[in-house]
C-alpha cells in the first residue's frame, strides 16, 4: 500500500496559528523580561500570515476535503474565518493598551488567544464529530482559562468558575447527543451520517433525541434563551478585552458549528430542529432585550443585547425548510450569515468603546461612565451614536439591514407574527440602546479625565464605527459576499 | 447484557450528574466531579454502541474525550483555587458577586 500524504496546504492557516501558539507559550515560560513586546507582535504576525493564507488556499475549488475528508474548506469556511481573523485581530489591538496598565500583557494572554482562535478555526473546518468536539473544547477551554486571567480579582474568578462549569455542562449535552448520532449512523463522518440519515426516516426517534441535545448544547454555546444564564455573568466579570473576544469572534464559530451540524449532517431533519431553534430565538430576542432595559452596567447591558442579536441569528436557521421545500433555504441562512458577521463587527465597536474610556482603576463599565462623552471627544461620542444606531437597528446603519434581511426570511417562511414580535421587541430595544446616546450627548460628565487611549485604538474604533455607517449605505457587497459562500458551498 | 442495558446505565449516570450540577448549593469540588461524571457516562454510551455495532471509531473517540476531561478538570481545579484565594470557600452560594 503506498503511503498517501495528506494535503497538509489546505490546513496551513491553523498549521501556523498552533505553531505561534506554542512558540508563545514557550516564550511564556523561558523568554527575558524585555523581550516581552515582541509577543504582540507574534501573535498579531501569526493572525495576519493566516489570514493571507486562508484568502490564498481556499475558494477555488470550492469545495475541497483532506485527511481522509475529515476537514472541509469550502466558502462558508472562508467567510467565517476572514472575519473570525478580524475580530481576534481588533480584539488584540483594541486590548493591549488596558492589559499593559494593568499587568496582565504576558505571553500566556496570547497564547491563550491564539489557542482559542485555533478552536474556532477547527469548528470551521470540520467535516466529522470528533473534530467538532476537539474545537469545541479547545476553544471553550482557552476561553474559561481567559475569563479567570487576571486573577488579582475576586469577580474575575468567580465569572470563569460559571463559565466553566455551565459551558463545560454544555459540552457534555453535545457530547451526549453526538454519541447518540453515533449510535444511530454507526458513523462519524457529517457527510455519511447526512446520507444515512436521508436514507433511513424510519429512525427518527433516535434522531430527534439526538438532536434535542445538539440544539440544547448550541444555543448554550450562543447564550441563547434558557440557557443563558451565564452570559451576563460572564461578559460582566471577564476583562474587557477578553469580553470584546468573547462577544464576537466564537459567535461566528458557533454559527459555523450549528451551521455544519444542523444544515449539513441533518437537512433531512430539519423539521425536528427547526421548531426548537424558533423556540429558542423567539424567548432570546424577548428576554434579551427586556432584561437589557433594566441593567445599570453597560457590559451587562450588552450582554443582554447580544442574547437578543443571538435570538436572531438563530431565528435565521430556523426558517430555512418549509414543509419540506428547500427553495428558501439559500435566502435565510445567507441572510443568517450576514446577521452575524454583522454582529462580530458591532460588538467590537461597542467593547472597544468601553475600552476606549477604561484607564488605570477606571473600568468605563458602568452606564453613568459615558455621560458627557460629547464634551470630551465629540468625535468618539459620534461613534458612540453610529454603533448605538446600529446595534438598535436604525435604518441606513448596517444592523438595520441585518435585521430587515433575517425578516424577510421569516416572513417568507410564513411567520408573520414572529417577524412583528421581533420587530416588536426591537422598538423595545432602541430604548436601551438611545439611553446611552441620550448619556453621552445630553448628561454632564462626572468626571473630568481625558481620553488616554493609544492611538492604533483610536484609528481603529474610528475604523469600526465608520464601517457599520459605510456598509450601511452599501450592504450589497456584504450580503452578495454571504450570499455568494451559501450557493457555493450548499 | 444487551445494548439497552448499557444505555440505560448511561443514560442514569448522565441524568444524576445534570440533576448533581444543578442541586449541589454546597461545594464546587461536588460540580467538577458532576462534570466528569457526565463525560464519562458519555463514553459508556459511544463503547456501548461500538462494541454492538462492530465499529472501531466510538472507541477512538472515548480516548480523546479522556484526555479533553483531564485538561478540562487541569482548568477548573486552577480556577477553583484562585477563587479560593478570594474567597476562603469554595460553596457555590458564595458566588453571589455577579448580579444584575
Amino acid at each position: 500500500m503506498a503511503l498517501e500524504l495528506p494535503n497538509f496546504a489546505l490546513l496551513a492557516p491553523q498549521i501556523v496559528i498552533a505553531l505561534a501558539a506554542l512558540v508563545l507559550m514557550t516564550a511564556g515560560a523561558f523568554a527575558r523580561e524585555r523581550w516581552r513586546q515582541w509577543n504582540y507582535v507574534v501573535a498579531q504576525l501569526a493572525v495576519i500570515v493566516a489570514t493571507l493564507l486562508t484568502v490564498f488556499t481556499s475558494g477555488d475549488p470550492r469545495v475541497q476535503t483532506t485527511f481522509g475528508g475529515i476537514f472541509l474548506v469550502d466558502w462558508i469556511t472562508l467567510v467565517v474565518q476572514l472575519f473570525i481573523y478580524l475580530s481576534v485581530f481588533a480584539a488584540l489591538i483594541y486590548g493591549r493598551f488596558y492589559l499593559i496598565e494593568r499587568g496582565l500583557e504576558r505571553a500566556e494572554y496570547y497564547a491563550l488567544v491564539l489557542l482559542s482562535l485555533l478552536g474556532m478555526q477547527i469548528l470551521t473546518v470540520a467535516n466529522h464529530l470528533l473534530l467538532f468536539y476537539l474545537g469545541l473544547e479547545l476553544m471553550s477551554l482557552a476561553l474559561y482559562a481567559l475569563v479567570a486571567f487576571d486573577r488579582n480579582h475576586a469577580l474575575r474568578a468567580e465569572a470563569g468558575m460559571k463559565y466553566f462549569v455551565l459551558g463545560a455542562l454544555a459540552s457534555g449535552l453535545i457530547l451526549y447527543g453526538l454519541s447518540l448520532i453515533y449510535g444511530a449512523t454507526a458513523t462519524l463522518s457529517l457527510p455519511e451520517i447526512s446520507s444515512v440519515a436521508a436514507l433511513r426516516p424510519g429512525d427518527e426517534r433516535v434522531f430527534g433525541f439526538g438532536l434535542a441535545f445538539l440544539v440544547a448544547g448550541i444555543a448554550f454555546k450562543f447564550g441563547a434563551v434558557p440557557f443563558h444564564m451565564w452570559v451576563a455573568d460572564v461578559y460582566h466579570g471577564a476583562p474587557t478585552p477578553v469580553t470584546l473576544l468573547l462577544a464576537s469572534a466564537p459567535k461566528l464559530a458557533a454559527f459555523a458549528l450549528a451551521f455544519r451540524l444542523l444544515v449539513f449532517g441533518f437537512f433531512e431533519y430539519a423539521h425536528y430542529w427547526q421548531p426548537m431553534l424558533m423556540v429558542v430565538a423567539v424567548a432570546s430576542i424577548v428576554l434579551g432585550n427586556l432584561a437589557a432595559i433594566a441593567q445599570k452596567n453597560l457590559k451587562r447591558m450588552l450582554a443582554y443585547s447580544g442574547i437578543s442579536h443571538v435570538g436572531f441569528i438563530l431565528l435565521g436557521l430556523a426558517v430555512g425548510v418549509v414543509e419540506g421545500n428547500h427553495q428558501l433555504a439559500l435566502n435565510a441562512y445567507s441572510a443568517t450569515l450576514f446577521y452575524a458577521i454583522v454582529y462580530a463587527v458591532m460588538s467590537l465597536a461597542s467593547f472597544g468603546l468601553i475600552l476606549l474610556m477604561a484607564r488605570s482603576g477606571f473600568e468605563a463599565e458602568w452606564l453613568d461612565d459615558v455621560k458627557g462623552l460629547n464634551q470630551k471627544s465629540p468625535w468618539f461620542a459620534a461613534m458612540l451614536l453610529i454603533t448605538m444606531f446600529s446595534l438598535a437597528g436604525v435604518p441606513f446603519f448596517v444592523g438595520f439591514f441585518a435585521k430587515l434581511a433575517v425578516l424577510q426570511a421569516v416572513v417568507a417562511a410564513g411567520y408573520l407574527w414572529v417577524a412583528v414580535l421581533a420587530v416588536v421587541m426591537s422598538l423595545i430595544g432602541a430604548f436601551y440602546y438611545l439611553r446611552v446616546v441620550k448619556l453621552a450627548y445630553f448628561d454632564e460628565p462626572t468626571e473630568r479625565q481625558p481620553l488616554i487611549a493609544s492611538s492604533e485604538t483610536r484609528v481603529l474604533l474610528s475604523g469600526n464605527a465608520l464601517a457599520l455607517a459605510l456598509f450601511g449605505l452599501m450592504p450589497q457587497g456584504l450580503m452578495s459576499l454571504a450570499a455568494y459562500a451559501m450557493i457555493a458551498s450548499l | 447484557m444487551t445494548l439497552t442495558h448499557y444505555l440505560l446505565l448511561a443514560g442514569a449516570l448522565f441524568v444524576i450528574s445534570v440533576v448533581g450540577i444543578f442541586l449541589n448549593r454546597k461545594n464546587l469540588i461536588v460540580l467538577l466531579m458532576c462534570i466528569e461524571l457526565m463525560l464519562l457516562a458519555v463514553n459508556t454510551n459511544f463503547i456501548a454502541f461500538s462494541h454492538f455495532l462492530g465499529d472501531i471509531h466510538g472507541q477512538v473517540f472515548v480516548f480523546f474525550i479522556l484526555t479533553v476531561a483531564a485538561a478540562e478538570a487541569g482548568i477548573g481545579l486552577a480556577i477553583l483555587v484562585v477563587l479560593f484565594r478570594h474567597r476562603q470557600s469554595i460553596h457555590v452560594d458564595d458566588l453571589t458577586e455577579l448580579r444584575g
